[in-house]
């Protein structure tokens, strides 16, 4: 089975307020909310900033560069499409813009993956809609 | 001075593997017999405390027990709702919005698993802010491993320090006939040896899947003084939420157990060396780990060492899930009530062969989503 098909079920439900991102993602691009009142980037974007409220936020891409602040490898699940899958890495990255995202490590093996490794974003087309960010080890 | 509110009456259902049981059965099971042991009637309860799966559950609840009560709370915080309902049944208590408060609690998570009935069974293609992270596979366990993970890292904290933690319920539950795990010792080394399910955290890190119910009920201690049971006082509680998904928890350290550990035990008076006996939520070996740093048991990155010394278990200088826990004991869904239940009879000496010598004080501490929300409550005997 091919991944869209495999991630059926797990694929983003786009709305209003995300669709800039998934729009940003086919683009090859990864888009932060970036606050104009407080000068804060967030992530997951919200329409308002989550430290000040303010409305004034506009979108910025990210580097794409970062580190994994920490991670797991998955070796058992319960269901389909993940149970055939294992084992895979799962990690939170913090970009170096100051926002952490969670997103599988590809391109790597479980015993290469630690703490603090350099990672950059890739870009995973899954379906016309939704290409999903991936991050994979980065040596500058 | 406010009126002292005291835990009058508390029991379990039938706990275990219970494929021919329905979830509110359990509850209805865990009610009477809590009530029992209080000695009070369903009429004199006009508070309910309950969170569920359920549409409505409230309603439901209400409905199934036959009681039209003129006090509800169904907060949902996941495991740490029970403690929550504690400080908000003293609240209710204290200012006479209700006279008698049932908290209760049943599920059939174990045999719901063979019905495929379970949420998890269920793709939901994920909306909202879980579009960031359906498609990436992270599991329960997965979320636990990463806190795991980063422990290990700032403070060297290793598989060992966290199986060392399974072990010591494992014994606790030695002493617990009804136990999930009783009569099945595991030592150190086979904790180690059990299969890898999201790395760092092995099966032995994971708690047993049990069905259950459970139910406490609290009253003033003026109504309780002419109950059946030695009431034990609720002297201090505290809650808080810090997120929901594990991108936006700020540091991972940094627990709400920090604020409701200062909270609970600042409203009792007391320290933590004056603990007596703990019950923490432990559906993993991790949480244990942490909570224990952030409630104040231990410093930053020494909780490790300390289950590795023994400490946790049976004769140890800090007993902790007396009856086993959710490693070893029961865990059907959201633990914390049971925290509550045997921190009472702790303090009650009730608890026979696992009986901690002189109980007079008791922490229970409530753990939510994936370290989300913290309640904890402070008891006195």
């Amino acid at each position: 089975m091919d991944r869209a098909a495999a991630l059926a079920h797990h694929l983003p439900v786009i709305d209003a307020e995300s669709a800039p991102f998934w729009a940003g993602t086919r683009d090859r691009k990864f888009l932060l909310r970036h606050c104009n009142s407080c000068h804060r980037n967030h992530f997951y974007p919200r329409h308002a900033c989550p430290r000040c409220w303010s409305d004034n936020c506009e979108w910025r891409p990210a580097s794409g560069k970062g580190r994994v602040y920490s991670y797991t490898v998955i070796h058992h699940h319960d269901v389909p499409p993940f149970r055939e899958m294992v084992p895979y890495i799962v990690a939170l990255i913090d970009l170096a813009e100051g926002v952490r995202v969670t997103a599988n490590v590809v391109e790597c093996t479980p015993e290469l993956v630690h703490v603090g490794m350099p990672v950059e974003v890739v870009f995973e087309h899954v379906t016309d809609d939704i290409t999903l960010p991936q991050f994979r080890p980065h040596t500058s | 001075m406010a009126t002292r509110i005291c835990i009058a009456g508390i029991a379990e259902s039938e706990c275990g593997h219970l494929p021919d049981r329905t979830a509110l059965q359990l509850h209805q099971q865990a009610a009477r017999a809590a009530l029992e042991d209080a000695g009070l009637q369903r009429n004199d309860v006009d508070g309910v405390f309950s969170c569920g799966e359920d549409w409505m559950h409230p309603m439901l609840l209400a409905e199934y027990l036959g009681l039209q009560p003129t006090y509800v709370d169904s907060t949902q915080v996941g495991g740490a709702s029970w403690e929550l309902f504690v400080g908000h049944a003293v609240g209710a208590l204290q200012a006479g919005l209700c006279r008698v408060a049932l908290l209760v609690y049943g599920s059939t998570a174990r045999s719901d698993v063979r019905r495929p009935r379970r949420a998890g069974d269920v793709p939901v293609a994920p909306r909202g802010p879980a579009q960031y992270e359906g498609a990436y596979g992270l599991t329960l366990v997965g979320k636990y491993a990463l806190a795991a993970r980063r422990h290990m890292h700032e403070y060297g904290t290793t598989s060992r320090q966290l199986a060392a933690v399974a072990v010591a319920a494992n014994r606790w539950a030695q002493l617990n006939p009804k136990a999930f795990h009783h009569g099945k010792p595991m030592s150190l080394d086979a904790a180690m040896q059990t299969r890898m399910i999201a790395d760092p955290l092995r099966q032995a890190d994971c708690c047993v899947r049990t069905d259950g119910g459970g139910a406490v009920v609290l009253t003033t201690e003026e109504q309780a003084r002419d109950l059946r049971r030695k009431p034990v006082r609720v002297l201090g509680v505290g809650e808080a939420l810090s997120h929901l998904h594990l991108s936006q928890w700020a540091d991972m350290p940094d627990l709400p157990a920090q604020h409701t550990g200062r909270r609970a035990l600042q409203q009792a008076g007391v320290a933590p060396k004056d603990i007596d006996v703990l019950q923490v939520y432990d559906a993993f070996t991790v949480m244990v780990l942490l909570s224990l740093e952030a409630l104040g048991f231990c410093g930053r990155g020494e909780s490790g060492a300390l289950a590795e010394s023994g400490a946790l278990e049976p004769g140890g200088r800090l007993p902790i899930n007396t009856d086993g826990g959710a490693l070893a004991a029961n865990h059907p869904g959201m633990r914390g009530l049971f925290l509550l239940i045997e921190a009472a009879r702790q303090l009650r000496g009730e608890c026979a062969a696992r009986q901690v010598p002189n109980a007079r004080l008791a922490l229970c501490h409530g753990t939510g989503g994936y370290f989300s929300s913290a309640a904890t409550v402070v008891l006195g005997a």
